[in-house]
């Protein structure tokens, strides 16, 4: 009896771990965040359009924020710069914008040609508050709940399906949760 | 992935880089790994400690590149973090845990041993019983059998 069926548990244990290893539909670079469930790292900034204005997330608590990392050398920044301009346009919550590694100007240019989706676009002038945040590649898009927990971190491309689909029932919920 | 565009221009950044270093206008990052702008720790003792941390954590754009050997502007925003909180006097337990809280436990190369680590620490000792244990199963089978010539040498 062992003889056939411990190999045949063997099969069915690898069976299942090569579903999960092998799924081609896992990002297998995607790492969750240590930072859910946990308050937001504080952080008081500069704007880049104007550098005599803070931007401070302090300023935001009690409300649903989202925080978007980007930066004018990202492909992917540029990529999902549109969704985020129609996102920004439901005013479903305030976009904050987090510019890392990167140069005012440049950034500048950028809001000025594409469109500014952001209520507030911080420069992260020596990539603290990125690493704060654990930031390690943009685009990388935080959902902030009221109490100032960060509920939600998405990596790669902001797109109105994931927006519809990850943020805001997510939004939703935390309003209630927290209202 | 958003990373390998960044990553290419990182090598080409160093690249050039590198090209300047040799003409004498700048110092190469790649050639001096683990040691930008500001030089080596003055301290031997921190220098040290400070290799075995960058060497240990990892550096999330090149995933398997650790941020000792990483070129790429975050490993170097990190090596400045470490270095920092070394100067400071913070502990290489104080290090790693800064880094987990903000990057998660895949920052570290070798996962610390605790509860949930254990089955990854313990299967290779599981393995060798396991492996054992079958070995001494199918020797002790074996040596029960009557010998090959025994059984071959007949009337």
């Amino acid at each position: 009896m062992w003889k056939f069926l411990l190999p045949f548990a063997a099969f069915v244990a690898l069976v299942v771990l090569f579903a999960f290893g092998l799924n081609p539909s896992r990002d297998i670079h995607a790492l969750p965040s240590p930072l859910i469930g946990k308050p937001a790292p504080a952080f008081t900034l500069t704007d880049v359009l104007d550098p005599s204005r803070p931007v401070s997330n302090a300023a935001l608590k009690g409300q649903v924020y989202v925080l978007n990392v980007w930066g004018t050398w990202c492909a992917a920044c540029r990529e999902e710069h549109e969704a985020l301009l129609a996102i920004a346009q439901q005013h479903v919550v305030p976009m904050i914008g987090l510019v890392y590694m990167d140069d005012r100007d440049k950034a500048k240019l950028w809001l000025e040609q594409l469109g500014n989706p952001y209520q507030a676009v911080a420069f992260d002038t020596d990539g603290r508050t990125a690493i704060d945040w654990g930031v390690y590649g943009a685009p990388e898009t935080f959902l902030v709940d009221g109490q100032g927990r960060v509920i939600y971190k998405f990596i790669s491309p902001m797109t109105e399906q994931i927006w519809q689909r990850d943020f805001l029932p997510r939004i939703a919920a935390a309003r209630r949760g927290g209202a | 992935m958003k990373t390998p565009p960044r990553r290419l221009s990182a090598c080409i950044g160093a690249f050039a880089l590198a090209l300047l270093g040799a003409l004498g206008a700048l110092a190469c990052p790649a050639a001096v790994q683990a040691v930008d702008a500001n030089g080596q720790l003055q301290d031997q003792g921190l220098q040290a400690r400070f290799e075995n941390i960058t060497k240990e954590l990892r550096c999330l754009v090149c995933q398997n590149e650790s941020i000792a050997d990483s070129n790429v502007e975050l490993a170097s925003d990190l090596r400045r973090q470490v270095r920092e909180m070394l100067v400071a006097g913070k502990s290489d337990d104080a290090i790693f845990d800064f880094m987990t809280d903000r990057y998660g436990e895949f920052v570290r190369f070798s996962p610390p041993l605790e509860p949930k680590t254990l089955f990854i620490w313990g299967a290779p000792f599981v393995m060798l019983l396991l492996g054992g244990f079958i070995i001494y199963r199918v020797a002790r089978q074996r040596s029960r059998m009557p010998l090959d010539d025994e059984s071959a040498t007949g009337p």
